[in-house]
Formats: structure tokens, sequence, C-alpha cells
């Protein structure tokens, strides 16, 4: 086996100070490797978010030894072979595309700033890729459907070339039919250039669907781990896996 | 079957925009008993409007239309604003997706409820903070005095939806609204305040209309569910049958979710055809008596 593309250890995030800190990440090992789609599981507050953000630079206060690809991270500053190898896709389209830019504009910018060339065929490429067309080059967000700004966004994810894509719930603010479309292309994408994910989620359907192995977290801890066949057999070692299980499945329970 | 609860026939929601005039509700008919009946399908299907068009709150230029739409055979259909709002709260409730928007968040949770309450029956100070107190301790908030004096930051998601219902069912309403109600939750908080919501329908003899775009949830919730597509009503059937749905579009929704127990390669996607939109609706999908009441579906 090669070596993982991401490993994590010990990883602790905290905010604030005390007496009000708050430590959303309390000490999380994680390997993930090349080519694999790992998920995330867990429910709000359970810090499973907080950690794409500390991978991105985007939690300030964090310990613990982050490697991506041989690089190791500190702080909140990431290079610029970090910004190639690493994008991330986040979870409402409708905040993370600027009002008031083209399609264009949001692909050429990207693409600049990754220092590639020959921008207009990649955009275009870019755009076939994630089932787009040129018809929507010159659209604003705002002219787009909720999948549509999805595509758009994992286009300008994908602008870089990158190798590991951060996903955080990229289909939960969709309809399930348009899930469906976001999912098949996921999964296309990975096949098609040998990505690798980290895919963050509360649905454990959709992790169960697009990932082989997964991690749930409660409380800023990994209480369990597990692959995807042992997910849908129901074969958990924690008994709150077991639960979250059974409440995915049934809604009204046992006591009802 | 005894008279319904609440009827409607025909109901359109129309608005004039630059293109046109949009019609986000197409014919909307249905009846609801002392029941739980769904309402499903994809944002901008009108479901949530059918909702908001009940209870008065489709604002102008937002216009609402329908052949009858009856509370206890009492016409509701764009009653004077005074008129409504002895309905709304009173008879009809309503709660919405997400407690962080519905609730107040510079007043004490109890004050809302208190005021609420005061404002639909008119009772006096005294009286409506025991109410909100009983309300509290219905929907099992564990330590109500605490609660009651907290504001909405200060609890929890789950917490927040309870008060929430705490709040719309302080008046004992005869139906309640319920709009994605839970969708903001986590899952193991939402079996809890469904089962909240469905013991409390379920003992005051209440309509409930349950408006979601999860299948799943509402196969297991409802006892009835009506399918919107476009502003229309494609599919008519009860909640346990919905695995058997017939309509192309149903299917569609159904196939499209991922499964822990049948997993796939690929997920199957929806394929929308025109005639879902403007056809003639299918008399063995929906209930034919509501296709008579205006032949076509579609003016």
């Amino acid at each position: 086996m090669s070596a993982p593309i991401l490993e994590i250890r010990d990883l602790r995030v905290w905010f604030g100070n005390p007496p009000d800190r708050v430590d959303a990440v309390k000490g999380v090992d994680l390997t993930v490797a090349r080519g694999e789609s790992f998920g995330l599981v867990g429910e709000s507050g359970s810090g499973k978010s907080t950690i794409l953000r500390a991978l991105a630079g985007l939690a300030p206060t964090w310990s613990g030894t982050i490697t991506v690809d041989g690089e190791t991270l500190r702080g909140t500053a990431r290079s610029k072979a970090f910004h190639r190898k690493v994008q991330m896709v986040f979870q409402d389209p409708y905040a993370s595309l600027h009002p008031r830019h083209t399609v264009d504009r949001v692909l050429a910018e990207t693409l600049k700033l990754q220092g590639m060339d020959d921008v207009d065929r990649r955009i275009a490429r870019l755009l076939d890729d994630v089932g787009l067309g040129q018809g929507f080059r010159f659209r604003y967000p705002h002219q787009l459907s909720g999948g549509q700004r999805q595509r758009v966004a994992v286009a300008r994810a994908l602008a870089g070339e990158p190798a590991l894509l951060l996903l955080d719930e990229p289909t939960s603010a969709l309809d399930v039919s348009v899930q469906a479309e976001i999912l098949n292309l996921l999964a296309d994408l990975r096949a098609d250039r040998g990505l690798t994910y980290l895919m963050v989620s509360h649905d454990l359907a959709v992790i169960g669907h697009l990932c082989q192995r997964l991690a749930v977290m409660q409380g800023g801890l990994i209480v369990d781990r597990l692959d995807a066949a042992a997910l849908r057999a129901g074969r958990a070692d924690s008994a709150y896996t077991r639960h979250l299980i059974e409440a995915s499945q049934s809604y009204v329970g046992s006591a009802g | 079957m005894s008279a319904p609860l609440l009827l409607v026939r025909d109901l359109r929601v129309a608005f004039p925009t630059r293109q046109g005039v949009f019609e986000a509700v197409r014919g909307v008919s249905f009846d609801l008993g002392r029941e739980r009946l769904g309402v499903v399908g994809e944002s901008g299907s009108g479901k949530s409007m059918t909702g908001r068009a009940i209870l008065g709150l489709v604002r102008p230029p937002g216009r609402v239309t329908a052949q009858r739409m009856e509370l206890d055979g009492q016409s509701i259909l764009n009653l004077p604003e005074r008129q409504m709002r002895a309905i709304r709260g009173r008879r009809i409730s309503m709660v919405m997706q997400d407690p962080k928007f519905s609730l107040n968040p510079v007043m004490r949770v109890g004050d809302q409820i208190v005021e609420a309450y005061r404002q639909q029956t008119g009772a006096g100070r005294a009286t409506a903070r025991t109410r909100a107190m009983e309300m509290l301790e219905a929907v099992r908030i564990r330590e109500p005095e605490r609660v009651f004096g907290a504001y909405p930051h200060e609890v929890s998601g789950g917490m927040g939806q309870r008060i929430m219902i705490a709040m719309m069912l302080a008046s004992g309403p005869e139906i309640l609204i319920a709009d994605e109600p839970t969708s903001a939750l986590d899952v193991s908080v939402r079996t809890e305040v469904l089962r909240i919501m469905d013991d409390l329908v379920r003992d005051r003899g209440m309509g409930l209309i349950f408006i979601s775009h999860d299948l799943n949830l509402v196969a297991q919730f409802c006892d009835r569910v009506l399918i919107m597509y476009a502003g229309r009503v494609v599919e008519t059937l009860a909640a346990r049958d919905l695995h058997a749905a017939r309509h192309p579009y149903t299917q569609g929704l159904l196939n499209s979710l991922p499964r822990l127990d049948a997993p796939v390669e690929r997920l199957a996607v929806l394929e929308r055809r025109p005639e879902w939109k403007d056809g003639p609706l299918d008399p063995a999908l929906v209930d034919a008596s509501m296709i008579d009441a205006f032949p076509g579906g579609v003016r």
C-alpha cells in the first residue's frame, strides 16, 4: 500500500478561551488512503465539519498533526501546493457562490489563482465534466437551480485538478432527485480522475452509498469505525451507531 | 365519512411576474379529517404554498383563489385579515421548519407562549402562564420552569421545536399545519419531536397536515399522502402503500433515495415528463371526486 494521502494524529480543535472554551474535536486519529472515499458521520455538534475546517485552514486553534500527501500542515496558512491538492465543496450552494459573478468568472478566477493556462478551454471542459455544458457559462447563480449551483461548486473545486476533495454535506440542501444526480456525478468523477473523498454527512444512507469506510463521531470523538458493508448490515460496535442506524431507518420507533 | 374538518377544492395561488402570471398552486383539492395527511413534493412543487394559502399567509401580489375552502363548513377563503386572525392560531396553527427563525430571539420563551396564548384566547396573564407551563410539560420538557425563563439561543434545536409545538397547540386548535417540522433536526431528536407531536394530535383528535420532502418519513408517520408536482396533486394514496406508488413521479422520487438495505451502483435519476405538469390527472391515482370538481385539472 502506498503512503496515505491524509493522516491525522490526535487532532484537537477548540474555540474561545477558558472559561468559555468549547472543545469541538477532542483527539481524533484518521487515515485516508489514496483513491479512497471516506465518510464522517455524526449529529450536529459532533465535530465532523470542524475536522474538515481544520484541514482547510479555517479553524484558527488546533493541535495535533495533519499530514496531507507528505506535507505537514501548520496553523491556518496553507501553501499553494496544498490548495492545488485539496479543495472543498460546501453544503449550501446558495451561500458559496458569489451572487454577482458569472459562472465564467468564478471558474476563470479560480483557474488563474491555481496558475493554470489555457483558461478558456479548461472552463469549457470543466462545465462538460460536471454535466452543465457551455450554455451555463455566462449565467449568474440566481439563474441556476440548487443542483446546477452545486455542480458549479464542484467544477470550481475541480479546477486545480486536486487529489483530495473535502465534501461538507454536499447534498443536504438539495431535493432527493437532485441529490441522486450530484451523488452520481461525484461517483463518476472519482472513478474518472482517481480522486480521494473525505465526506461529512448526517445521512447514513448517503455515506453508505458513496463511501467505502466511515467513522462515526459523537461529542468530538470517533466512537466507531466501520466499512460500508458493516453499516448496511447494521453490524456496529457502539450502541450509539446502532441507534443512529435505527433512527435513520425508522422514525416512529418501536416505543411509539 | 363524517364532514371533513377542512375542505379544499381547486385551490390556486398565482403570482404576477414580468414573464406573465406564475401559478405556484394549480388546482389542489383534498379533504382533511381527523387524520395525519402528508403532503410530499420537491422544492417548488407548491406544498408549502398550499399550507400558507390555507392560513391566508400569501402576501400580495400573490393571489389565492379556490372553488371552495371551508373549515367545518364555513368558508375561510380570502377572509378579511381581522377574521382570519381569529382563525389563525386558535383554530388552525402552523409549525415551521426552523425554530431559530420562528422564535423571537430577544424575548423569553415563556413570555412568547404566554403572549401567543393571550392573543388567541384573550385569557388573563396568570391563566396563560399556567397554560404555558402545562404545555411545556406536555411536550416533555424536563425543567419547564427553567425553559420558561430561557431565551431561544439558550435552547437546542429539538427543544426549540418542542417549544413551537407547545405554543401552537396551547389554544387547542382543530388543525395543525406542520411545514417540514423536523428537517432542521438531528435524526435522534427528530424521532422524539415527531412522537410528541403525534401523541398530542391524536389525543386531541386534531387534523394534521404534514408537509415534507422526506418520503420515508411520511410513509411511516402519516395516514394518507398527497404527492405534489408542479403545483398539482398527481397521486393520493394511503401512507402504508407509498412504496407501491404507481405514478412515475412518485416512483422516481422513491428510487432516487440511497438506501442502506438496498445498495446500488448508481442512483436512479428522475426524468421529468411534460405530461406530469400539464397532462390530465389519472383518475386511478387521484380521488376521482376531486377531479370531477374541476374537469381537466388545469385551466
